[in-house]
């Protein structure tokens, strides 16, 4: 090898090393954030799920609140946060199966069946413990189909 | 899920299965008990959403939506080969849409079929068999009205000698009790003994097995590892589950844990089916649940 392909294929290389890395910071970026969305629909949940319970008194005004900020939250755009190459098999620090990339179109649907239950949540928090009881299932029921579907069990 | 169970329970059937042949005929029920019974088909739809019959026997892609059509087709892989659920939908052909309701009760308490054979454990009969008359009656009420499905049964694709069903009999004489595990100490508890025990299969998932694949009684619903080989179910008795009452019964009803996380894996189902029981039973098997020692 000449020493000028040797530098070329250095070179290369290098860029090419520099590309995956910054592939993989964006891809842990990306992780990060949307764990972080799933977070924060946890966390106002949990203010909506400690009255369902009875663990604190209903307040429609808390409740509105929180349902508000679940509603807002199923409205960002998440399409930056699920980069491919950023599942299971190919990032460290994800439980997001590879099936997800297989069937966005499903992805997306029960995404928008999340938006749907915040939607009705947001309009039933407010009128009362029941009703906001009522709304619970149904939102439960959007997290877990897509945890079923396209989320690792916990290991 | 079923399919280290349908291994392990096969393994043994081979050991089993040589000495139980003679003595293992397939027993069926006392008919007298069914006799007098007569069906309601809307408490049996409860019978069947806590017995989770659609987590299995509804087509793999089916959705939520309307009543369930019970067409069959979701396998069970293990290292034996693949089981396939039937159609158990009322059609004729390929249903079992001409069976009477003896035929179910003998299916569901003696996993014995119409035609005398011996079913796979892979259906939780060794569950069902502690369910009520009445409720079995129930429940053949509510199947009726489900809609018909002409998809033909999958055969079992499983290799010799795991096929001879005969040879389960063996594993059926040594495993198969109606001993009640958990207590029954107010009317309460008892009825969420009943759930977990007759109808919701929760120890199928939830109980260690012990080599030879019998649940061990002894670390009753003290969690197992994932047939699936990822991660663990967990220990649902009080040592390990912390959860309040509450907490279990909003757990049952929206999947929500006590962290807003949402139940995962074969939970989801089984969730979205205790959701649709009433209060009173969600609450029944988290008052067993806290009960257990
Ligand atoms: C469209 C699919 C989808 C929907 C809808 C969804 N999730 Fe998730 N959720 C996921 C995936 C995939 C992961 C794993 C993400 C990862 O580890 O990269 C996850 C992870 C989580 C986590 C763990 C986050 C962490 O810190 O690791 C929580 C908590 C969570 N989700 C809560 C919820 C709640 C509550 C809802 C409903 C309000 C919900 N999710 C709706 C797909 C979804
Ligand atoms: C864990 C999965 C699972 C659940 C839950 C389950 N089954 Fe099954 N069932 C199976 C499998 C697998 C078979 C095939 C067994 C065999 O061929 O030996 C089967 C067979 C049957 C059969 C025999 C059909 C035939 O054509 O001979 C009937 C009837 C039946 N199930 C009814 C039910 C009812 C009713 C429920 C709820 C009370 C139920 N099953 C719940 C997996 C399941
Ligand atoms: C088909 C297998 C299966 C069956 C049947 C089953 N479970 Fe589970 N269960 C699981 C799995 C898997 C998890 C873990 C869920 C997760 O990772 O989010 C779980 C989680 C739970 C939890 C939460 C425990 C924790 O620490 O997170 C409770 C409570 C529970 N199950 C109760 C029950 C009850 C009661 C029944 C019967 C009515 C039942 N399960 C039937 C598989 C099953």
């Amino acid at each position: 090898m000449t020493l000028r392909a040797f530098l070329t294929t250095l070179t290369l290389s290098a860029v090419a090393a520099t590309g995956a890395y910054a592939q993989d910071d964006a891809a842990k970026a990306a992780i990060k954030a949307r764990q972080a969305q799933m977070d924060l629909y946890a966390f106002n949940l949990g203010a909506l799920g400690a009255m369902a319970k009875g663990a604190v008194a209903y307040d429609a005004d808390a409740a509105s609140k929180a349902a508000g900020n679940l509603a807002m939250l199923t409205k960002l755009d998440q399409s930056r946060m699920w980069p491919e190459g950023s599942d299971d098999m190919s990032a460290d620090n994800t439980r997001a199966l590879p099936a997800m990339w297989e069937n966005m179109g499903d992805v997306m649907a029960k995404g928008g069946d999340l938006a749907k239950a915040a939607a009705a949540m947001e309009a039933a928090a407010g009128n009362g413990l029941e009703s906001l009881q009522a709304a619970m299932g149904p939102l439960g029921g959007a997290c877990g189909a897509c945890h079923k579907a396209y989320r690792a069990p916990e290991s | 899920m079923p399919g280290k169970i349908v291994t392990t329970v096969i393994g043994l059937a081979v050991a089993g299965g040589v000495a139980g042949w003679f003595i293992t005929a397939p027993q069926t029920v006392n008919a007298g008990l069914y006799s007098g019974l007569n069906g309601n088909a809307e408490h049996g739809k409860l019978v069947f959403d806590a017995a989770g019959c659609a987590s299995c026997h509804t087509a793999p892609d089916s959705k939520h939506d309307g009543p369930p059509v019970l067409s069959g087709g979701r396998a069970f892989a293990s290292d034996f080969g693949t089981f396939y659920a039937p159609n158990i939908s009322p059609d004729t052909t390929h249903g079992i849409g001409a069976w009477g309701l003896t035929d179910l009760a003998n299916a569901m308490i003696k996993g014995t079929s119409p035609d005398g054979q011996h079913y796979y454990p892979a259906f939780p009969y060794t569950t069902y068999t502690h369910a009520a008359p009445q409720d079995v009656t129930d429940l053949f009420a509510y199947m009726q009205t489900l809609p018909t499905d002409p998809t033909p049964s999958k055969a079992h694709d499983v290799s010799f000698p795991f096929n001879i069903r005969r040879s389960l009999g063996g594993w059926k004489v040594l495993f198969f009790s109606d001993d009640w595990i958990g207590p029954d100490t107010t009317d309460q508890i008892a009825r969420g003994r009943y759930l977990v025990e007759a109808l919701g299969h929760c120890a199928e998932c939830h109980t260690p097995r012990n080599a030879l694949g019998r649940l061990d009684k002894s670390r009753w619903l003290q969690g197992a590892p994932n047939p699936s080989g990822r991660g663990t179910i967990p220990d649902i008795t009080p040592a390990s589950l912390t959860w309040s009452q509450a907490d279990l019964v909003e757990y049952f009803t929206s999947g929500f844990t006590p962290d807003y996380d949402s139940a995962g894996g074969e939970m989801a189902d089984v969730v979205q089916n205790l959701s649709k029981l009433p209060k009173e039973d969600r609450q029944a098997i988290a008052a067993y649940l806290k009960a257990l020692p």
